[in-house]
C-alpha cells in the first residue's frame, strides 16, 4: 500500500512538475549553509533538520557547508539542480536571498527554492520562491521569564551579533517576557558586530558579568563560547540555537531551540505529494512557533526554581493555545518613544514585527 | 642557497633560469642586464621547463591529496573524476569556474606588479572592499544617468578608491620606511572596518533588513553576463587588466623603470631614477585592479555593498601572485586553476561525504607543491641552456 | 543593584587590564616566537595557520586523555612540525616566504578544520589559572586576576629572549645569520640549521598560543577561534622593534584594545563598534608612521628580513 502511495507521489511530481527524469522516483533536496554544519549553533540546527528528513522514505537530501554569501551560493544551487538533480533548495542564511536566490530562481523556474529567513513579496519577487522562518522569540520570551526568577542581581545581559529586526526581536522578547514576571529587571546588550568572533564575545560575557550581569544569553551563530565562559564565572546562561546543556550542566537554564526536521518534513510530505508554490499547494511564506513546532525550550536546567517554572509553563500553555501576545501596546523604545500605542496587538504573523528597528524599554543598548 | 635578497624574488620572475646562485644586489651594479633574455634559439628548453616543473608540482599534489582522502575512507580516483566534472568538465562548470577566477586574477595583480619593484603588498582585500564601497558610494550618486555612464563611473571610481589604498601604502614606504608588508596587511582589517561601520551606518538603506547593506544599484544599472552565458564583465576585466599590466611592465619605458628599480633600488637611485613617483605610481595600478574587482563584485553580483565583499578574494590573489611568478599573464593562467579547484569545492561534499575542509586541505598541498616546485627551476641538467 | 557587586564606570578599566592579561596573552606566545623567527632573518605568517593546529590538537588530547597539560605538549609539538614544513620551504632559493606563510595558513587550517570536526561538541579539561585576586571580594577583581601560568612562562620566555639575544654566544649566532647571512656562513655557522631552529621554536610558542586560546581563554575549539590573532602576532613584532620585552607590552596593549569595545558597550557606549574594534590596528600603523623613518635601517631591524627591502 505504502509503496503504491508513493508510486502515485511521485507520478503526481513528475506530472506538476514536468520534470520526470530527474525525479523518477525519489525527491532531492539540497541545503546549503553559510558555515560548518558542525558549529553547535546556527547551521548545525538547520543540518540536524537535515538529517531528520534524510530518514523518511523517497527523500535523497545533498548539503553543502561554507557557501559564503557571494557568486558561490549561486553555483552552489545551479550545481545541486544540474549535477545532482535537485528539485527543492534550502538555502539556509539570510544572505543569500537577494539577489543571490532570486537571480538563480528565475533561471530555474520548474524547482522550488525555500529560503529561511526571507520576506517573500508576491509583486517582486518569482513565483517558485518561498520562505519559511519559526518565531523563536517565543522560546526568547519564556527563557526572559525563567532568567527574572533567577537573578538575584537583576541584571540579564545579552550577548548580540548585530541590530538587525531578527536579534533586535529575540533581544525584545527576551526582555519583554523578563519584565512580565520582575519589571525592574535590565537588559545590557553588547553587539560584536559580527555572527562568529569567539575572543570577542568571551570579551563581551566578561564585561557583562563585571557589570553585575547573573544570567546571560546571546544570538550568536555558535553560543559555545558564550556558554562556556558564563559556566566557569559561576553565572547563569540561557543557550541559543541548540541544547548546550552538557556544556554549562550547573548554570543552564533553558535556551530556544530551532527544530527544522518538523519543517523540512512538513515540506518533504508537501513535495512528494505534488504539491508546489507556483500550484499553490505550499504557501509562499510559512511561519510558525511553539506551537506548530518549529522552535522549542530547552528542557530546565538544575537551577530553576518551581515557581520559574511555574510561570514559565503557564507562558508556554498560552503559547501552545495561541492565546499568548508577546507585541501587546503600550509598549515604549528604551528611548521612551512608544513603538506599538495601547490596545493594538501586533500578533506574531504581523509582518511589521519582522522588520522591528527598536529595543524595547529596560533595555541598555543602542540600535546604530 | 638560501638568500631572501629581494633581488633574487624578482629575477626569479624572468623564465631564464639563473646559471649560478644569485650574488648579493650590492655587488652586482650591471644587474639590470641579466633581464635581458637570452638568444633566441635557446630559449624553448626553459619554456618546456616552465609547464613541466608546475605540472609536475600539481601531480605531486593530486597522489598527496589522494593518500590524504583514502586515509579518510573515499576512492581517491572517484574524488578525482568528480573535481575534474566540477571544475572543467562542462561549459557549465567552466563557466562556474571562470566566475571564481575573474576576482582573484584582478586581486593577484594588487601584488604581483609591486613585486615587480621588490615590494611585497599584501593589501588586495583592503583595496578590494575599498574599491566596492566607493564605487557603490559614485554609482548611487549619479543613479539617474544612462547605465553606461553609472558603470563607467563606478569602475572609475573603484580604480581610485582601489588604488588610493595602496598608494598609502606606497607613500608610507617611500616617504617613511614604514615596511608595505605590515602596513598593507593592517590597513586590511581598516578597510573591512570601514566598510561595516559604512554598511551598518552611514550608507545604510534602511530597508535592508536582517543583512545590512547600502542602498541598491538599480537591476538595469548592473553589468549584464556575457551573451548567454552565465559569466560577468569581471573575467573580461580581469583578463585585460592582466595583458594591459604585462605590457606595461614588460614592454614600455615606465615599466623598464620598475624593473630597474626592482632589480637594484641603489643602482635605480644613481642612474637618476624618479624611484619615489615610480613607487607610488606603480602602487596606484596595483591597487586599481582589486579596486576594479570590488567594483565588479558590487555591479555584476551584489547589486549592493556589504559585508560579503570580504570573502577571501585578497588572499587568493597574494598566492597567485607567487604562484605565477609575479608574471601578470600567468595570473590569468594559475587564476583559472584556482577557481577551478575553488569549483569543486562542493562537489567533495555533496557526492564524498567528506568535510567541508577538504578543499582547504587540498589547496594547501596544492600551493605547498607549487611553491617548493620555484625551487627546482634550473636543478635539471636536461632544462639547462647549452653554454655557447 | 548594589555598588558591592557592580563597578560601573570603574568596570572599562578593570576590564581592559583583564582584558590586557587574558586577551594578551595569545599574542605574547606568538609575538614572541615570531620575534625569534624574525631574528634570524626570515618572516612566519602561516603561524596563524599553528594557531589553529595548536588550538585544534590541544583541545583534542585534552579531550581524549583529560589531561590539559598533555595538550598543552602536543599542540607545541604540532606547531613544530608546521614549523618545520614552514622551514624547508621558505628556505628554498626563490621562494618568498610571505607567500609560503599564505599557504601554510591554508595547509594547517584545513588540517585543523579537517581533524577538528569531532571535538566542537565535547568539553575539554581546561587550564588551571592562578588565582592573585584573593585579596578581593569583588568578583570581577578575582576574575580579572585568575591569571594562567602560561602568561608568566611568556613574560619569563621574553626576558628569557632578551639576554639570549643580547648576552650568549647563540643569541648573537641568530643575529648574525638574521643581518648579515653571508658574514655569518663564513664565520662557520650553519644557515640553515639556525633558521630551521628559530622557526620551529617560533612555531612551538604559537602553538602554545593556540592552546591557551582553547584550553583557557576563551577556552573552547571552534573554527573561528583564532580571529586573524596569528596575523596581528607579525605586526606586533615590528611594532615591538624586533625587541623581545616590547613584544610583551605590545602584547598587552593589544589584549587591553581588544576587551575595550566590548567594555565601553556594557556601560552603555555603543555607536561605532566596528572602528572601535579597529583601533588597535589604526593605532599600530599610526605608531608605525610616527617613529619610522626612510633614512636609516630601523634599529633592531635584521637586515636579511625578506620582507622589508
Amino acid at each position: 500500500m505504502k509503496k503504491l502511495a508513493k508510486i502515485i507521489g511521485s507520478l503526481a511530481l513528475a506530472f506538476t512538475l514536468s520534470c520526470g527524469a530527474a525525479v523518477a522516483e525519489d525527491v532531492t533536496m539540497g541545503f546549503i549553509y553559510v558555515g560548518a554544519k558542525d558549529d553547535y549553533g546556527y547551521n548545525q540546527a538547520h543540518a540536524e533538520g537535515k538529517e531528520g528528513v534524510a530518514k523518511m522514505p523517497g527523500v535523497k537530501t545533498v548539503e553543502e557547508a561554507q557557501v559564503p554569501e557571494t557568486n558561490d551560493v549561486q553555483e552552489t544551487m545551479r550545481n545541486m539542480i544540474d549535477q545532482d538533480g535537485a528539485v527543492v533548495v534550502f538555502p539556509t542564511s539570510f544572505g543569500y536571498f537577494d539577489p543571490h536566490i532570486l537571480k538563480v530562481a528565475k533561471k530555474y523556474p520548474k524547482v522550488q527554492f525555500l529560503h529561511c529567513g526571507g520576506l517573500y513579496d508576491a509583486a517582486k519577487h518569482p513565483a517558485n520562491v518561498g520562505s519559511y522562518f519559526g518565531y523563536i522569540d517565543e522560546a526568547q520570551y519564556i527563557a526572559g521569564i525563567v532568567a527574572a526568577h533567577t537573578s538575584k542581581t537583576g541584571k540579564l545581559g545579552f550577548i548580540a551579533a548585530k541590530p538587525i529586526p531578527q536579534v533586535l526581536r529575540n533581544i525584545n522578547s527576551f526582555t519583554l517576557g523578563a519584565r512580565s514576571v520582575k519589571p525592574t529587571v535590565t537588559v545590557q546588550v553588547i553587539f560584536t558586530g559580527d555572527w562568529a568572533m569567539p575572543v570577542k564575545e568571551a570579551e563581551a560575557a566578561t564585561s557583562l558579568i563585571d557589570q553585575g550581569v547573573d544570567v546571560l544569553t546571546c544570538h550568536v551563530d555558535s553560543p559555545k563560547v558564550i556558554v562556556q565562559t558564563a559556566e566557569k564565572r559561576g553565572i547563569y546562561v540561557c543557550g541559543y540555537h541548540a541544547n548546550q546543556a552538557s556544556i554549562a550542566p550547573k548554570g543552564y537554564l533553558t535556551g530556544a531551540e530551532w527544530n527544522w526536521s518538523a519543517v523540512y518534513g512538513q515540506y518533504a510530505k508537501a513535495i512528494k505529494e505534488g504539491k508546489t508554490l507556483e500550484n499553490g499547494g505550499i504557501p509562499h511564506l510559512v511561519r510558525g512557533g511553539l506551537k506548530e513546532g518549529f522552535v522549542k525550550v530547552s528542557a530546565y536546567g538544575p537551577a530553576v526554581s518551581d515557581a520559574a517554572k511555574k510561570d514559565a509553563d503557564a507562558a508556554l500553555a498560552k503559547f501552545m493555545d495561541g492565546s499568548m501576545v508577546i507585541y501587546k501596546g503600550e509598549i515604549k523604545d528604551n528611548t521612551g518613544k512608544v513603538v506599538i500605542p495601547a490596545g493594538t496587538e501586533l500578533k506574531q504573523q504581523d509582518p511589521v514585527l519582522e522588520k522591528m528597528d527598536y529595543l524595547v524599554e529596560g533595555v541598555i543598548g543602542s540600535t546604530k | 642557497m638560501d638568500e631572501p635578497k629581494p633581488a633574487s624574488v624578482i629575477a626569479s620572475a624572468t623564465a631564464e633560469p639563473p646559471p649560478e646562485p644569485l650574488p648579493p644586489p650590492e655587488t652586482q651594479p650591471g644587474d639590470i642586464a641579466r633581464e635581458r633574455p637570452p638568444a633566441r634559439a635557446l630559449q624553448w628548453r626553459s619554456k618546456v621547463e616552465a609547464l613541466v616543473i608546475p605540472c609536475g608540482a600539481i601531480a605531486v599534489a593530486l597522489v598527496l591529496f589522494g593518500i590524504f582522502v583514502w586515509t579518510q575512507g573515499a576512492n581517491p580516483f572517484a574524488v578525482f573524476a568528480s573535481i575534474y566534472k566540477a571544475a572543467f568538465a562542462s561549459t557549465r562548470s567552466f563557466e562556474n569556474t571562470l566566475v571564481r577566477a575573474a576576482p582573484i586574477m584582478l586581486c593577484a595583480l594588487g601584488t604581483a606588479i609591486p613585486l615587480r619593484l621588490g615590494m611585497v603588498v599584501i593589501g588586495n582585500e583592503g583595496a578590494l572592499v575599498m574599491g566596492g564601497l566607493m564605487a557603490t558610494a559614485a554609482g548611487l550618486l549619479v543613479v539617474e544617468a544612462p547605465a553606461l555612464v553609472v558603470q563607467l563611473t563606478m569602475a572609475g571610481a573603484g580604480m581610485v578608491a582601489g588604488g588610493t589604498w595602496l598608494l598609502i601604502v606606497g607613500a608610507l614606504k617611500h616617504y617613511r620606511g614604514v615596511n608595505e608588508t605590515i602596513s598593507s596587511l593592517l590597513m586590511n582589517f581598516i578597510g573591512i572596518a570601514l566598510l561595516n561601520q559604512a554598511v551598518n551606518s552611514w550608507m545604510k538603506d534602511p530597508s535592508s533588513l536582517n543583512k545590512p547593506s547600502s542602498f541598491p544599484i538599480p537591476e538595469e544599472k548592473m553589468l549584464t553576463p556575457l551573451g548567454t552565458t552565465d559569466v560577468h564583465w569581471g573575467i573580461v576585466f580581469g583578463v585585460v587588466f592582466c595583458i594591459v599590466a604585462y605590457i606595461l611592465i614588460h614592454k614600455t619605458t615606465f615599466g623598464f623603470q620598475i624593473r630597474t628599480i626592482g632589480a637594484n633600488i641603489r643602482a635605480a637611485q644613481l642612474a637618476g631614477l624618479a624611484v619615489g613617483k615610480v613607487t607610488l605610481v606603480t602602487c596606484f595600478i596595483a591597487g586599481a585592479a582589486p579596486g576594479l574587482a570590488g567594483m565588479v563584485e558590487v555591479a555584476a553580483v551584489h547589486g549592493v555593498a556589504n559585508e560579503s565583499l570580504n570573502v577571501w578574494y585578497g588572499n587568493a590573489g597574494i598566492l597567485v601572485a607567487f604562484l605565477a611568478r609575479q608574471n601578470a599573464l600567468a595570473c590569468i593562467v594559475v587564476s583559472v586553476m584556482l577557481g577551478g579547484l575553488l569549483a569543486s569545492g562542493g562537489i567533495l561534499q555533496r557526492s564524498h561525504q567528506l568535510p567541508d575542509a577538504t578543499i582547504l586541505v587540498f589547496q594547501g598541498i596544492v600551493f605547498l607543491c607549487i611553491l617548493y616546485s620555484e625551487s627546482l627551476y634550473g636543478k635539471f641538467s636536461i632544462f639547462q641552456e647549452k653554454k655557447s | 543593584m548594589t555598588d558591592a557587586e557592580s563597578l560601573g564606570w570603574w568596570g572599562v578599566p578593570i576590564a581592559v587590564l583583564g582584558g590586557a592579561l587574558r586577551g594578551g596573552t595569545p599574542f605574547l606566545l606568538v609575538s614572541a616566537g615570531e620575534c625569534l623567527t624574525e631574528k634570524s632573518g626570515k618572516t612566519n605568517l602561516g603561524l596563524e595557520g599553528v594557531l589553529l593546529i595548536g588550538a585544534m590538537t590541544a583541545y583534542a588530547v585534552s579531550v581524549n586523555t583529560g589531561n590539559p597539560w598533555a595538550g598543552l605538549l602536543a599542540a607545541g609539538m604540532a606547531g613544530m612540525v608546521l614549523g618545520f614544513i614552514h622551514a624547508v620551504l621558505a628556505q628554498q632559493p626563490k621562494v618568498n616566504d610571505i607567500a609560503a606563510g599564505i599557504a601554510m595558513i591554508i595547509f594547517g587550517s584545513g588540517l585543523a578544520f579537517f581533524f577538528g570536526k569531532a571535538y566542537i561538541q565535547p568539553v575539554a579539561e581546561q587550564l588551571p589559572g592562578i588565582e592573585f585576586g584573593w585579596w578581593s571580594s569583588h568578583p570581577a577583581i578575582r576574575s580579572a586576576l585568575r591569571i594562567c601560568p602560561l602568561f608568566f612562562f611568556g613574560v619569563a620566555v621574553v626576558f628569557l629572549m632578551q639576554w639570549f639575544f643580547e648576552s650568549t654566544r647563540w643569541g648573537l649566532f641568530v643575529r648574525a645569520v638574521g643581518d648579515k647571512p653571508d658574514a655569518a656562513r663564513a664565520m662557520g655557522i650553519s644557515v640553515w640549521g639556525v633558521r630551521t631552529c628559530s622557526i620551529m621554536a617560533g612555531s612551538f610558542l604559537a602553538g602554545l598560543a593556540g592552546a591557551y586560546l582553547s584550553l583557557y581563554y576563551p577556552g573552547s575549539w571552534t573554527e573561528k577561534i583564532s580571529g586573524g590573532q596569528g596575523m596581528i602576532a607579525v605586526a606586533l613584532v615590528i611594532f615591538a622593534r624586533w625587541n623581545p620585552v616590547g613584544c610583551l607590552w605590545a602584547s598587552l596593549l593589544f589584549g587591553g584594545a581588544q576587551a575595550l569595545g566590548p567594555a565601553l558597550q556594557s556601560v552603555g557606549i555603543s555607536s561605532y563598534y566596528y572602528l572601535f574594534n579597529a583601533s588597535p590596528y589604526i593605532l599600530t600603523l599610526l605608531v608605525m608612521v610616527l617613529t619610522c623613518t626612510n633614512k636609516k635601517q630601523l634599529a633592531g631591524q635584521p637586515g636579511a628580513l625578506g620582507a622589508s627591502s
